[in-house]
């Protein structure tokens, strides 16, 4: 059976690869889900916000303790001094994975700042990324903004740093744009080598005892793969040197497989792995083979695609909207008389 | 001789270093100023860093000093080498163990910041009273009197208690020693080792407790018996002297340090000689040599050894033309024939003259000085010397203070100066949050560890926590620096004012000599700096030919991405003007220590760094300072022209920090101040106010409930009362049917007293739907607001308070008309604590009695100057004492004891006077319900009622009755501490105190570290957190003291955080003080030891919350009656990762820098953790229970 696929231009054994997550923190889960027979590896996001946000933090909080208070003078947190913030823990953990793995490692960067795409996208690169996955977080929350607008803050970010580094890029991106698969051809146009779809973002929900917002994150559900099933099949095939990953939501090798149908490249796993542990890696490639097996197939690129907008008699079923559906399960069946 | 390695450290480093690098086992437990050896030991070991014999020593934090002392006994007992260090109160509970290690002869070196002991009023500064309570434990007294002695007689200690097998305290003097940085030269490992004797340490281990050797001590003895076995030990201390001397005379050879058990130095042929031991060494050296230089024939007798007390060697010492001798104590035994040096000296002198070892006796005179790091200077030393050459000097005398009560103390003359050679003196006044301390630390380092200099320094600190001022007092010169007092008048060649502010608050040119240098940060253009000068600073300037420096450090700071930190920009100027060090030289150091502090944090941090050090020169201006003062205006007073008079003759000296100055008459004898002291002192902190948008406002009361600071008030008044009030003062019609139609609102901020922590605003849920930045409440800047309030609170202030009877405390908007009996503390900006004890005596503060723990909440509770509980306008309000740490629920108790007796005896007299006073109101006193504000004011009034009828009762009874009658109404006891008292050192008191079944409150204001001791680990503490002995995170849970109280089943138990849910807060107050047995309120308090902003207090109290960290619930007995279960729960299940909860504060993230592995380990143990609580509690709630029959037990 061949499980081989490409992406990003690598050459990878299976289509499995664990999207960011805080596995990806420690090289001994890291090196579990390897063993467990993922393909690649993505890390956990290095967010540029945070990193400010945690240099900022560590500054205040470590170095500038003065109280000025008799009995507790300079500092009242341990005086830790030798450790270090900014990028500099990223690094090290990727140069470990690195090291520790023999599997592609992808390193995940989400920005805020031009500069610190580009500065972060080569600190990245030079510490042996095997390609870059842009997690380009970001709420069009001001209404003044235009949607291309929008879509152009992305394609800038993409060249910019298109330009500074060699690595494959790959673009993780929200389902948030009025034409998707636009923006993925023009993705790719501004020199992206893959996309990941879709990204998940924190909501922010209301706490009403105190009536103040706080975060929410639930893990995700089978069913919100959907979402990237129909994107893919309807992008599958018709951009060229495209990479095309499917995430959020793939818990079952069953999941795996529709992605798969659907065209995709690889698919990313993440809240599955956070609840079940490495070893559902293990579990879904074990589920896609026995698929295969049972349907006959032989590798995996027989498998991409089949039920793509390409493949099926009627492409426009993946264009029909949800309450389409809802009368379509009422209508009648074409032969029976009524 | 092994090569030098000069280091700079403070004393507390110094011991720490030989400590952990000669011993096994640590046990340490916080106390103030013997902390940081525990803290550097707990540091040390969790970096791996190892001791002689190639392992990390063991360090564990015990419950209390006595736990500490008890395992360390345990540890020696069972082979292992073992320290602990400690101070004052603590040093006292390790007494009873003292006994027994040194009377089975166990080798251990006990390392002691010396302290003062809490006696009429606590305080943490240093003196000898501690270790002088420990003379007779059989411990051996050596007195260490500077830092590179601190670190050579930890050493020669640690290898003389091995020889001796006599245990010993090692001790130097808290703060002036245990704080100040100095440049030593650091004993390398090589020379440690040298003085070990590795047979000592296998014959230690071969007496231990081993299985396959047993033996038994700690037997019981009887009167046939003990007495000779107590004898046995006196050829060990016969020959401990000789042993110490020659370890001296080891390390000698070793360093070329030699040291004395007595050293003398000044005139061989001296007459006159003065002897002490400890810090205050280093200035009667200066003073003696001076005199001696001078051709005076006096000299000093340096004491090392004080225990066992060596005639001999001290007959050595002692020149043999000597005639008189003054021998200072630094401490206090009231009733003695003398202090205990003395009294040992005069002893051993007449010995010696009876034994025939001596021809004649000199004369000797005792006397007392520097209590509590009082000052003691070389003018003090002459002035002992001078009386001790008078031919009737005065005995048990006192330096330092004026005593015009016993007349006991010496004038001196302060001109008096030994000659300083080549040293540069400079003093530093900043704020504590501005980093000045941290700075002149890394000046010292710099100018100290780069340059042959010598260099010292020792810092004041404040006794606040908000607004603290520092002043730093730095020397550098060729030579070493043994200068132990401040720089004083004239002394100093640099002055720097960190903060503008200081201009009109503090003389700081007072210190300045001739030609001296001035550098003022301050946002005033160097051309019209001058006019910011009071009158007298110009003068002094003027006189003094003083150069005056400006620079507007706050503008760099800003405008090169410091934000407010303005550290690194003054210690460039202090470079670039004071010429210690070439201006270029210097200046590359400063960027070497960034490049060393933030190499690995950043390029962000480095290149901000830099850029305010390159902008600093650019910004440092010289004043040009005319040839007249141009100023007409001075300091205003520290306190107002309306304060009663304790406070102008007192307490604004101790505000004006000339505290020193105040003679003994004017102190009270039994430690009893005035309270409601702290509005008098206006501190105007804020660098924003508040300011109350009436029209949005919705009276909800929330922002005073949060307010740490009572800041912001509440009143409702009639109408009419509105008509004086300032133009700019605010009201607004009262909101809801419990007020008459025509009263009015008003929330009124105090701006002297608000520190802008901005809590008041984040918790205001009101905003402007048109405009939704605009909240109910919104900060502005202070100067916009603070004149336009400051007539308002004046207003506000004379408002009448409204009627308490007719306020529903459960309601908080009630609750908070209510007048707060507990204001303007010196709580940290943004306090998690005050606002619980402010809401207590909002609630109950016209009844409450306070035993307060040691800790945060005594010292913002009771530090001088001022303090913070007030009174109502009747004259009623909380009265307050702290005992001690370990015993305050106990002491709460006794208060309790003591109201419940009188009531008990008034109830008694009653019915004895029933005729004479009359049946009604007997029956009514004596039946009265007092559940009630209402109930509490009518028994009030029938209490009154029978004061004036006992005025003409003519019976006995009647005047006890008087005297106790007052305890009629309604008493609420509530005893008052943090974690570490409640969870760790008065653990086992609170238990006691709740098993006892009494009528108790408990507020544990927990902060989940040892907070007021600068953030030690308690058992409070959650697991994954990074504490001070904690270093590497804790890796246990928290203790639920709250399941352990609700075992007694008839105990009141909330666990509360009002930044989560106010009104559970509020109710859980209402029910504990109202359950008529023992309650406990476990209070969530936020702190800075949590490394998180406080103007985020709430937000945080709401995550623990939300986490599952801090579950709400109160567990009422009462329901039990019902066949109710007592047990509710007021929060919901865990609805955020903890994740999330740890994230938000540096205490948790920090470990993941640190111990990455571990702080993984510890959130997934955690997260487990908080979801299996929350189900028990869950679980445990719903309960089925049946009616309970047997009653509660109740107090009365």
């Amino acid at each position: 059976m061949d499980l081989t696929t490409k992406y990003l231009g690598l050459d990878l054994k299976n289509p499995i690869v664990p999207s960011a997550s805080p596995l990806s923190k420690s090289v001994d889960q890291s090196k579990q889900l390897e063993d467990a027979g993922a393909a690649a590896i993505i890390m956990y996001s290095l967010f540029e916000e945070a990193i400010t946000a945690d240099t900022e933090t560590m500054n205040r909080f470590l170095h500038h303790q003065d109280t000025g208070f008799a009995e507790i003078g300079e500092s009242i947190l341990p005086d830790w001094q030798d450790f270090s913030t900014g990028t500099e823990p990223y690094l090290e953990n990727l140069r470990a994975l690195k090291e520790a793995l023999d599997i592609p490692v992808i390193a995940s960067l989400n920005g805020v700042s031009p500069s610190g795409w580009v500065e972060h996208g080569r600190e990245l690169q030079e510490a042996g990324a095997d390609a870059l996955e842009l997690n380009v977080y970001y709420v069009a929350a001001d209404i003044d903004q235009p949607g291309n607008v929008v879509e152009e803050r992305y394609l800038e970010i993409l060249r910019t740093l298109k330009n500074s580094i060699s690595i494959p890029i790959n673009m993780k991106l929200s389902p948030s744009f009025s034409s998707v698969g636009n923006m993925v051809q023009r993705m790719a146009a501004a020199g992206a080598d893959g996309v990941a779809l879709f990204n998940r973002f924190y909501q922010p929900d209301i706490n009403t005892d105190s009536l103040r917002l706080q975060p929410s994150l639930h893990p995700s559900t089978s069913a919100e793969a959907l979402l990237a099933m129909r994107w893919i099949a309807i992008l599958y095939g018709r951009i060229d040197n495209l990479s095309l990953g499917a995430t959020g939501g793939i818990h079952t090798a069953d999941d795996a497989v529709k992605l798969l149908l659907a065209g995709a490249d690889v698919v990313h796993l993440c809240s599955t792995l956070l609840k079940n542990g490495a070893g559902q890696t293990d579990v879904i490639l074990k589920g896609i083979e026995q698929w295969m097996e049972d349907q006959g197939f032989e590798s995996v690129e027989d498998v991409r695609g089949r039920v793509s907008a390409l493949a099926v008699p009627n492409p426009a079923e993946f264009e029909r909207a949800n309450y389409v559906n809802i009368i379509d399960s009422y209508s009648f069946s074409p032969g029976v008389m009524v | 001789m092994s090569q030098q390695q000069m280091v700079t450290l403070d004393g507390n480093e110094a011991a720490a270093y030989v400590a952990h690098m000669t011993n096994e086992v640590i046990a340490i437990y916080p106390i103030t100023p013997a902390s940081p050896m525990g803290e550097w030991s707990d540091e040390w070991s969790s970096l791996g860093i190892k001791n002689l014999w190639g392992t990390s020593p063991d360090v564990i934090e015990m419950q209390s000093e006595a736990g500490a002392v008890a395992s360390l006994h345990g540890a020696l007992q069972g082979g292992s080498l073992s320290t602990t260090f400690t101070a004052s109160q603590g040093l006292l509970l390790m007494i009873p163990t003292m006994y027994k290690v040194a009377g089975e002869l166990t080798p251990t070196v006990l390392h002691v910041s010396a302290r003062s002991l809490a006696a009429q009023a606590l305080s943490i500064f240093g003196d000898h009273s501690d270790v002088m309570a420990c003379r007779a434990t059989g411990y051996a007294m050596f007195c260490s009197a500077n830092i590179q002695e601190i670190m050579d007689f930890s050493l020669i200690a640690q290898a003389a208690t091995l020889e001796s097998r006599v245990p010993f305290l090692h001790f130097f003097d808290g703060f002036r020693s245990s704080h100040e940085v100095n440049k030593i030269d650091k004993l390398p490992v090589d020379t440690i080792r040298a003085m070990i004797d590795e047979s000592l340490v296998t014959a230690h281990r071969e007496r231990a407790m081993n299985p396959d050797h047993p033996i038994i001590r700690g037997t019981s003895q009887n009167p046939d018996v003990y007495f000779q076995g107590r004898e046995t030990v006196n050829p060990f201390y016969a020959a401990l002297p000789g042993i110490l001397q020659a370890q001296m005379d080891k390390l000698a050879k070793l360093t070329g340090r030699q040291y004395k058990l007595f050293e003398y130095v000044g005139a061989p042929d001296a007459e006159r000689v003065v002897m002490l031991m400890g810090s205050g060494i280093g200035a009667a050296e200066e003073a003696v040599q001076q005199l001696a230089d001078q051709g005076e024939k006096v000299g000093l007798i340096k004491v090392r050894l004080f225990r066992p007390f060596s005639p001999q060697h001290l007959l050595a010492a002692l020149p043999v033309t000597t005639q008189k001798i003054a021998v200072l104590d630094r401490c206090k035994e009231p009733g003695a024939n003398g202090e205990p040096m003395y009294l040992d000296v005069v002893t051993a002198l007449s010995e010696s003259v009876t034994e025939g070892n001596m021809a004649t006796m000199p004369r000797v005179i005792g006397g007392r000085y520097g209590l509590s790091s009082k000052e003691f200077t070389p003018a003090m030393v002459k002035a002992v010397l001078d009386e001790v050459a008078k031919d009737k000097p005065k005995n048990k005398f006192t330096v330092g203070i004026i005593d015009d009560v016993s007349h006991t103390s010496l004038d001196w003359d302060p001109s008096f100066k030994p000659a300083a050679k080549g040293v540069t003196e400079c003093v530093f006044y900043g704020l504590g949050s501005d980093g000045t301390v941290s700075a002149n630390k890394n000046s010292i380092k710099i100018i100290a560890e780069e340059t042959p200099n010598f260099g010292q320094g020792y810092f004041e600190y404040d006794s606040k926590k908000a607004g603290a001022v520092t002043v730093s007092h730095l020397r550098f010169g060729p030579e070493p620096i043994n200068s132990t007092y401040l720089i004083g008048e004239n002394e100093a060649s640099f002055v720097a004012c960190h903060q503008p502010t200081f201009l009109t608050r503090y003389e700081m040119l007072d210190k300045a000599k001739q030609g001296a240098t001035f550098l003022l940060n301050s946002p005033t253009p160097p051309e019209k700096v001058w006019d910011d000068f009071p009158k007298s600073m110009q003068q002094q300037i003027l006189d003094k030919g003083i150069k005056v420096y400006v620079i507007d450090a706050y503008d760099i700071a800003e405008k090169t991405g410091m934000g407010r930190r303005i550290n690194t920009i003054m210690q460039t100027c202090f470079f670039a003007i004071s010429g210690i060090l070439p201006k270029d030289e210097a200046i590359a150091q400063i960027k070497k220590a960034v490049e060393k502090t933030y190499g690995k944090k950043g390029q962000k941090l480095l290149d901000r760094n830099f850029a305010a050090i390159d902008a600093t020169l650019a910004g440092l201006h010289q004043v040009q300072v005319p040839g007249q003062t141009t100023s007409d205006f001075e300091r205003p007073p520290v306190v107002p022209a309306d304060a009663p008079d304790f406070l102008q003759r007192v307490t604004s000296t101790l505000i004006a920090g000339r505290g020193n100055e105040l003679p003994v008459s004017l102190m009270p004898p039994d430690g009893t101040w005035p309270t409601g002291t702290t509005q008098y002192e206006k501190r105007n902190i804020a660098l924003e106010l508040p300011k109350w948008e009436e029209d949005l406002c919705t009276q909800c009361g929330k922002c005073p409930l949060v307010c740490p600071h009572a800041a912001i008030r509440a009143k409702v008044f009639p109408a009419e009362l509105a008509d004086s009030a300032p133009g700019d003062f605010l009201h607004a019609k009262v909101k809801g049917k419990d007020f008459p139609e025509d009263y009015r609102v008003t929330y009124q901020i105090a701006p002297d007293d608000c520190t802008g922590c901005g809590l008041c605003v984040e918790v205001c849920p009101i905003r402007d739907r048109k405009d939704p930045k605009r909240k109910a409440l919104n900060m502005l800047p202070a100067e916009e607001r603070h004149d336009i309030e400051q007539p308002n609170w004046d207003f506000f202030l004379g408002l009448p308070e409204y009627d308490r009877t007719k306020l529903d405390g459960h309601k908080i908007k009630h609750a908070m008309m209510m007048q707060p009996l507990f204001e303007f503390s010196g709580a940290c900006v943004g306090c998690g604590e005050t606002p619980y004890v402010k809401l207590a005596t909002q609630l109950f503060g016209d009844r409450m009695l306070m035993g307060n723990a040691t800790g945060c909440s005594s010292i913002y509770g009771g530090n001088l100057p001022t303090t913070p509980y007030t009174t109502d306008p009747e004259g009623r309000g909380p009265t307050w004492n702290n005992s001690l740490f370990e015993d305050t629920a106990e002491f709460g108790l006794g208060l309790r004891l003591a109201v419940d007796a009188q009531n008990q005896q008034a109830r008694e007299m009653l019915i004895v006077l029933a005729d004479k006073i009359g049946t009604d109101l007997v029956d009514g006193l004596l039946n009265a319900d007092q559940s009630t504000e209402a109930g509490i004011h009518e028994q009030r009034q029938r209490v009154a009622a029978l004061k004036e009828k006992l005025k003409s009762v003519k019976a006995p009874e009647a005047g006890i009755l008087a005297s106790v009658c007052e305890h009629l109404v309604k008493r609420s006891v509530w005893i008052v501490g943090g974690d570490g008292w409640a969870y760790d050192i008065g653990y086992g008191g609170v238990d006691h105190v709740l098993s006892t079944g009494r009528d108790v409150n408990l507020l544990v204001l927990d902060t989940e570290v040892y907070s007021n001791t600068g953030g030690q680990k308690s058992k409070a503490t959650p697991m994954g957190a990074v504490a001070k002995f904690a270093a590497g995170g804790k890796p246990t849970f928290k203790k639920d003291l709250a399941m352990m109280a609700m075992a007694y089943e008839n105990v009141y138990v909330a666990q509360v955080a009002f930044g989560a849910k106010d009104v559970q807060t509020v109710r859980a107050f209402l029910e504990a003080e109202s359950y008529p047995g023992p309650s406990v309120l476990i209070c969530y308090s936020p702190c800075i030891a949590h490394g998180v902003d406080m103007s985020n207090n709430l937000r945080q109290q709401d995550m623990a919350v939300n986490s599952g960290h801090w579950p709400l619930f109160r567990y009422d007995p009462r329901k039990i009656d019902a066949g109710d279960n007592p047990l509710h729960i007021d929060s919901k299940r865990p609805s955020i990762p903890y994740r999330d909860y740890l994230a938000s504060e540096t205490r948790f993230s920090v470990l993941n820098r640190t111990h990455p592995d571990d702080a993984e380990r510890f959130l997934k143990l955690a997260q487990k953790h908080v979801e299996s609580k929350y189900s028990l509690y869950e679980q445990l709630a719903h309960l089925a229970w049946q009616k309970s029959e047997k009653p509660v037990e109740k107090a009365d």
